[in-house]
């Protein structure tokens, strides 16, 4: 089965891969960890990275199905 | 309701039209609000203004599940959230919270549930310019005491 996905990246992790977004196609689906490996061989995952997929939190074993948004970023810094 | 704005706001006029439209009329016995305002310094360094990035979409999504645990945990009459995005300041308001119950316990700790919940989960995230034009990104958020 055919997996079309979008991988986001935001703030500091955003500028240090200079882009933001990424579409990546699969044979099948994977795991959150391992789109990140995929998206971003050059650099391994930071330890304290946070992953989304379609807006909600997940855990880096979370699979990745067919027109999913997965989004990676540092911890959050509001309020 | 949640409302994410670019642009500079006067929490206390919010909060007054907002409890208007709201139909809170002989109900409320408590109104606990939080604001939290741009400092001019963090670190150690003197800041000069700020960049305040978001995810679209997910920031409103958690907000409403920080909200919707916080109308679970205690009895609520009505909330207000409005984070600010974009450029900002030093005094700028950055952060409005707002909880109408009828008791105070309620209010007060709700509201600090929903900041402090806001604090550790919504993707928001804020890059600092300090005075000498450098630039770097907060990396994380303290627990919230000066010490």
């Amino acid at each position: 089965m055919a997996v079309s996905i979008k991988v986001r990246y935001f703030a500091s992790l955003k500028e240090s891969l200079g882009r933001d977004s990424d579409t990546l196609d699969f044979e099948q689906p994977i795991s959150v960890a391992e789109t990140w490996a995929r998206a971003v061989p050059v650099k391994e995952m930071p330890v304290n990275i946070l992953a989304a997929v379609n807006m909600q939190y997940v855990s880096l074993d979370q699979q990745v199905t067919d027109e999913d948004e997965v989004a990676f970023f540092p911890p959050v810094t509001g309020g | 309701m949640i409302q994410i704005v670019s642009s500079e706001f006067d929490p206390f006029v919010e909060v007054q039209s907002h409890q208007k439209k709201s139909a809170l009329t002989g109900k409320y016995g408590a109104t606990s609000l939080f604001i939290g305002t741009m400092r001019d310094f963090n670190d150690g360094d003197k800041v000069q203004g700020m960049t305040l990035e978001h995810y679209p979409g997910m920031t409103e999504k958690q907000l409403a599940i920080v909200v919707a645990d916080a109308e679970e945990k205690w009895s609520l009459l009505d909330t207000l959230v409005i984070h600010r995005v974009g450029d900002v300041f030093p005094d700028d308001v950055l952060v409005l919270v707002v909880v109408w119950s009828a008791h105070r316990g309620d209010a007060f700790d709700a509201s600090r549930y929903i900041m402090e919940q806001l604090k550790s989960s919504v993707p928001f995230w804020k890059k600092e310019i300090l005075t000498d034009d450098n630039s770097r990104w907060v990396s994380k958020n303290t627990d919230g005491y000066c010490r």
